[in-house]
């Protein structure tokens, strides 16, 4: 059984999701409930095949069909895939629970197909995440976005235009890697990752290379939304569906990243000049992110779409990290991943009970909310905490390592302090604003328009997801140095070891 | 002078054409003003893709990529791999493709076109 983990992770959601109209058509709540199931039980086995990897210091290699790679496809697990992987299934499953209220009304085509998406989104991210094979990749990367947009397009009327916009550049970024794909494979005949980086080091320095590494940072930088290919972004998380919104933005926007880093440092090794010079453009891009996005996330009016420039910074971040190229850097930036998506997931949980409840999203309009959603609003000041990067939150400790690894990187890594204490004060600014509109200003009056009855101010299918993801913020905080000693030590590839 | 151009032509020659049509997708997407010749632009990018994968596999002379006895050497037969890949992208194509034109019946319900300016109009409305 245990040996078998690996394909289950992309087994279960995969086959929940394709049977749940079925199941919704013969109990409505049926098919909801088979894909939180299988989301949980894929994030069991993310966790079991991260203890096994962890236990016997070595990858997990699954072969498809029993076809010895690189003539087969293979799903690959260490410690660095497996722990995306169970952050991925953790922020999915949240998301599949506090999803059942804002679908108590609809049919039950709309249930079992709302599920089918998103059980198949879980499935593409997974997918993204174990597999070993770069064409394979390809595939999840298409299942991931094409139920993405599906997901995005349900959330109302000016969802449909945001989703057809991110369809059309997310098809351009996906062209953009297939292509590369096709240069590695023409120059190293092969599509095995572990096989691509033993063959691909005599060819380091070739033009193809080069081109390989201008379309991956293309390809990929659309679809992670690096600045300034985020175009798309600011509308597709502002109109998706409110209850996958902390999914799509919590984690479909990290998987190209952790993506990036298996290539760059993995597969190409971080050798030769194109790597080098690939990843100080990413250094640049990334930096003008973090300052336009935060400025520019001052700017909203509309919680939902200040969050979603928030990303834009806090993804440049993340390659700041990854362009850093040193041991802190990288910690950093696999640990600000993870904290992220429990940052970002969180306050989307939030917003996304707010808009249940209230229907509203205008920060104007949240004046004294804390005394009608307490809960809710104690949370969402601890995400803004750790997003501000206040210790002993999350957001505190991977910047901590994002400024240690700036410092060992000489003369350029002043230059990425300064810019990540800068964005700092830029996040404190925008996020201390909505706490004071929330805590301070006048009652705003707010009508619900799904009133609660009880105690409970959200149905608690919203109110534990909200709670829990709260509470991890602190723990991952708290537990940051278990986590980077136990885990993350272990996730570091080869070159920067020695 | 003509020699050494033909031989290049032979040679390259249709991986400029590729790439010629890969960027004629990207440029129509981002200059038609209509969301299904956007869509189309995109498909001919793709078919670009598909086209320069199919390229990789090619070869003079080569026969079909089947088991027949004593053809053991890998020269005398085309590359068979990226065509098993390049109909996994064209299924992946097709559905981007059903999904960009289930999107647009909605935008076509709810805005009443599919020009940008219309749409651009009426969501500012």
């Amino acid at each position: 059984m245990s040996e078998n983990f690996p394909i289950l992770i992309v087994l279960l959601p995969l086959s929940a999701a394709l049977l749940s109209p079925l199941f919704s058509y013969l109990h409505r709540d049926l098919g909801r409930w088979l894909v939180t199931l299988a989301i949980a039980c894929s994030l069991g086995c993310s966790i079991g095949c991260l203890q096994q990897t962890l236990a016997s210091g070595e990858a997990i290699h699954y072969w498809m069909g029993n076809w010895a790679p690189p003539l087969g496809i293979e799903f690959v697990i260490d410690p660095l895939n497996a722990t995306v992987a169970t952050v991925a299934n953790f922020v999915a499953l949240m998301g599949a629970i506090y999803g059942a209220p804002f679908l108590k009304k609809s049919s039950w085509l709309e249930t079992g197909g709302y599920y089918t998406l998103y059980g198949l989104l879980a499935t593409g991210l997974s997918g993204m995440i174990i597999t070993g094979d770069v064409f394979n990749l390809y595939v999840f990367l298409e299942i991931a976005s094409l139920s993405g947009y599906g997901l995005i397009a349900m959330g109302g009327q000016r969802s449909v235009l945001a989703s057809f916009r991110y369809l059309l550049i997310g098809t351009i970024g996906a062209s953009f890697y297939l292509l590369g794909v096709g240069y590695l494979y023409a120059i190293t005949g092969t599509l095995n990752m572990a096989d691509m980086a033993v063959r691909i080091v005599p060819l380091i320095d070739t033009p193809s290379f080069k081109i390989v590494v201008g379309l991956f940072i293309v390809g990929f930088g659309i679809k992670m939304a690096l600045f300034p290919l985020h175009g798309w972004q600011p509308d597709s998380y502002t109109y998706a569906h409110p209850a996958a919104a902390a999914l799509i933005a919590g984690i479909m926007g990290k998987v190209p990243i952790y993506a990036c880093i298996r290539y760059f440092y993995f597969i190409f090794a971080a050798s030769g000049a194109a790597i080098g010079m690939g990843l100080q453009i990413m250094g640049i891009m990334a930096c003008c992110g973090i300052i336009l996005g935060s400025v520019m996330a001052i700017a909203q009016k509309d919680f939902r779409r200040m969050l979603a420039y928030s990303s834009v910074a806090q993804i440049g971040y993340l390659i700041v990290g990854m362009a850093l190229g040193n041991v802190y850097g990288l910690i950093g930036a696999v640990l600000h991943l993870i904290n992220h998506a429990f940052m970002k997931g969180s306050l989307f949980l939030f917003i996304g009970g707010v808009q249940y409840r209230y229907g509203e999203v205008n920060i104007d309009k949240f004046g004294q909310l804390y005394r009608k959603m307490p809960i809710a609003c104690w949370m969402f000041v601890i995400a803004a905490l750790s997003m501000v990067g206040l210790p002993p939150t999350a957001g505190f400790f991977s910047k901590w390592y994002l400024v240690l690894g700036s410092m060992e990187a000489g003369p350029v890594g002043y230059f990425y302090i300064a810019i990540i204490i800068i964005s700092s004060l830029l996040n404190a600014i925008y996020f201390f604003r909505v706490i004071e509109k929330i805590f301070i200003n006048p009652d705003a009056g707010l009508k619900e328009v799904n009133p609660q009855k009880g105690k409970l101010e959200l149905p608690w299918q919203m109110l534990l997801p909200i709670l829990i993801m709260g509470i991890g913020i602190l723990v991952l905080g708290l537990s940051n140095a278990t986590i980077v000693s136990d885990v993350l030590q272990f996730a570091l590839p080869e070159v920067l070891i020695k | 002078m003509i020699e050494s151009l033909n031989q290049f032509l032979a040679a390259k020659g249709i991986y400029i054409l590729t790439l010629i049509l890969f960027f004629l997708g990207i440029y129509g997407m981002i200059m038609c003003r209509n969301y299904m010749k956007k869509l189309m632009s995109m498909n001919i990018m793709q078919v670009a893709v598909i086209f320069f994968f199919l390229c990789l596999g090619q070869k003079d002379g080569g026969t079909l990529p089947i088991l027949q006895t004593g053809l053991t050497n890998p020269d005398l037969y085309v590359n068979p791999l990226p065509h098993a890949l390049m109909l996994t992208a064209i299924v992946v194509s097709l559905g981007t493709t059903g999904v960009a034109i289930a999107l647009l019946l909605r935008i076509r319900e709810n805005y009443g076109s599919v020009e940008e300016e219309e749409i651009l109009r009426r969501v500012d409305e």
